[in-house]
């Protein structure tokens, strides 16, 4: 059965080199130096909020007057720009870039105050002292990997089960199978293996690429996502199973499986995090046995949490493989009619 | 194509009493009963929709007869009868493999399944003449070679018994010589098959005995040649339409029915001898061909119908 896999070409790129190309993507995108972003900036004019434009932020380039200036902010060229002519300073800058934008106003605002007080030769009362902390919430690869490895583990193992359990049923694979003396326990089992097999492949080909080309920075137990993959794994081949045994053809099956991860994938967490979602999309969350394996391996590989942390999770999963494994062979069919 | 062991089975190897089983309003199978003798080919013959293939899979113990009762081997199929497994075996559709591996790889997965000794993969691929393509994938075997394969997974364990639905539907007359040829051998040794099938020509040239099947009912039962000897219906001579107009042959004597394309004519007689005489008179001996009546003249006369027009096929 393995090898049948392994021949398909198209599955095996739907299932492992799909998902990793997303990983090369938004690693690309997010991974690596992942410091401070710069912006391009239009100046004009001359004065000490000019002058005092930080270059750390702002890759600046002089243009002859604010007209031109926004012009070429309207072109996108720029995130903002911005003018002083004697005491006035003038910020033009994109609606579309909101960070971009904010951040040249606060800049410029605060250049502008510091202009003021010089004016008056006052001295500063209050001074800032700010220092980064290392938060929870996980920045570039150690966000991506946990999330597109727990999405490619969904899709590799509802797909797999439900198109495998819909083809040999609609091509009389299992009317067959059913006529032999070889219990029905072992060829499921079988297949299973192929599954957890390639789940585990998966696993280990995210982590390699991830740490290899895009420094993602594993914390101590990360070996335990392999286990927890295993479960993630049985936990949606039942709900592929399930999946199967609803659907009559493999398109419904394609379909229905679609339905199902898709959004899955955006409600818990895995391309975007939750923080900012509302309340009842967190809440639904916690109820998606995707969410619980994006936990857990989260805990595992990068927030140094220990396998124990994982174990309410995995619960979880487990829970979901009992009751959807129940229901699918509730609703199992040998054949079409 | 010999049998490893063979059990003195007394009896009939397939038992079939009585057989009744109703889809809604539709009765697929209405009181079929036959047996089957060790050793042979038995045919159930009938149109798409007569019942053959819901039979089978009752022998088979795929399904529960409303009524009546199978036996294979003397025991039960149903409930489902696991001893009896690794005796029978069973054709189904040619695309009932798994994805993308090897003939040989087919045949090997399945003689697991039956914990069949390795030797017998290479044994079973030779019998239906696969050998050379042992190694090519199932998906791009031809029809002919795909039927073959799903044949011999069907034989691959040592059965007593193999089930062959509809063996050679859908593929070309050499291909199924090739078929046949296959099952024949399987009988040769030893070997009692059951089969379904819809072409007139398979069952007259395979099955020692036919069951003409039609609307879930089996209307005649016996050797194909004892059918049609049994039937009163004329035999057709034809001679070169240049040699006897058909306007000349109505005037011989005993013609019932004559009929002219213009390159043949045809003349339906029961008096065979009188009207072959008044030819050798004319010298159109050595021009003539007789044809005798064929399970499709058993068909019409069973059922008034045309087996062509019913069928649905050729």
């Amino acid at each position: 059965m393995l090898r049948g896999y392994v021949r398909d070409p198209a599955s095996l790129f739907f299932s492992l080199l799909f998902p990793l190309l997303f990983l090369v993507i938004f690693g690309a995108v997010f991974g690596g130096d992942e410091g401070t972003r710069r912006f391009d900036l239009l100046a004009t004019g001359e004065g000490p909020v000019i002058d005092a434009l930080p270059s750390e932020i702002f890759d600046m380039e002089r243009v002859d007057s604010l007209a031109e200036g926004a012009g070429r902010v309207a072109d996108g060229d720029a995130v903002a720009v911005v003018a002083q002519d004697g005491d006035e300073v003038t910020v033009r800058y994109q609606a579309s870039d909101q960070v971009g934008g904010q951040t040249v106003l606060g800049v410029v605002a605060s250049l502008v105050d510091r202009a003021n007080l010089d004016a008056l030769g006052g001295t500063e009362t209050y001074t800032l002292q700010t220092q980064q902390v290392e938060d929870e919430s996980l920045g570039g690869m150690e966000f991506i990997t946990p999330g597109l490895l727990s999405w490619a583990v969904s899709i590799g193992a509802v797909f797999g089960a439900a198109l495998t359990l819909v083809n040999w049923r609609t091509r009389g694979v299992l009317r067959r199978l059913r006529l032999t003396p070889a219990p029905v326990t072992e060829i499921a089992a079988a297949r299973v293996a192929v599954s957890l097999g390639l789940a585990l492949a998966q696993t280990a080909l995210f982590l390699l690429v991830g740490r290899l080309f895009f420094g993602l920075d594993l914390s101590g137990p990360w070996w335990w996502a392999f286990p927890v993959v295993l479960v993630g794994t049985l936990a949606f081949l039942s709900i592929g199973l399930l999946v199967g045994a609803v659907a009559s053809t493999a398109d419904a099956a394609s379909t229905l499986a679609n339905l199902v991860v898709v959004p899955m994938a955006f409600l818990s967490g895995t391309f975007v995090p939750l923080d900012n979602a509302p309340g009842w999309m967190r809440v639904v969350a916690q109820v998606l046995p995707l969410t619980h394996l994006l936990e857990a391996l989260k805990n595992v590989m990068v927030l140094d949490r220990g396998f124990l942390s994982t174990l309410p999770h995995l619960a979880v999963l487990v829970g979901f493989s009992a009751v959807c494994s129940a229901a699918a062979i509730r609703l199992f069919r040998w054949d079409q009619t | 194509m010999e049998r490893a062991d063979t059990t003195p089975d007394h009896g009939p190897t397939v038992e079939v009493i009585d057989l009744h089983k109703r889809y809604g309003d539709v009765r697929a199978v209405d009181g079929v009963s036959f047996h089957v003798a060790p050793g042979e080919i038995f045919g159930l013959l009938g149109p798409n929709g007569a019942g053959k293939t819901t039979v089978l899979e009752i022998i088979e113990g795929l399904r529960q007869p409303d009524s009546g009762q199978a036996r294979l081997l003397d025991q039960p199929v149903w409930p489902r009868n696991q001893a009896l497994l690794p005796r029978i075996g069973v054709q189904l559709q040619a695309s009932a493999f798994f994805d993308r591996l090897t003939a040989r790889e087919q045949l090997e997965t399945f003689a697991s399944l039956y914990g069949a000794p390795r030797r017998r993969v290479d044994e079973a691929l030779a019998d239906v003449g696969l050998t050379d393509s042992a190694r090519v994938r199932v998906e791009k075997l031809s029809g002919g070679q795909a039927q073959r394969l799903a044949l011999a997974c069907a034989f691959v364990h040592d059965p007593d018994i193999v089930f062959l639905d509809e063996p050679s539907a859908g593929l070309d007359p050499q291909s199924r010589q090739q078929l046949w040829h296959v099952i024949r051998a399987l009988a040769a040794g030893g070997r009692t098959v059951v089969m379904s099938t819809h072409y007139m020509e398979e069952a007259e040239a395979l099955c020692d005995r036919v069951a003409i099947m039609d609307a879930g009912q089996v209307l005649a039962l016996d050797a194909p040649a004892r059918l049609v000897r049994h039937l009163d219906v004329p035999v057709l001579v034809s001679v070169p339409a240049e040699c006897m107009t058909a306007d000349s042959a109505r005037r011989l004597d005993g013609a019932e029915r004559v009929e002219g394309d213009g390159a043949t004519t045809t003349i339906a007689t029961r008096q065979r001898a009188r009207v072959l005489h008044q030819l050798d008179q004319r010298h159109l001996l050595d021009v003539a061909e007789v044809t005798g009546a064929s399970l499709e003249d058993v068909f019409l006369s069973l059922t008034g119908r045309r087996y062509h027009d019913v069928s649905g096929h050729r």
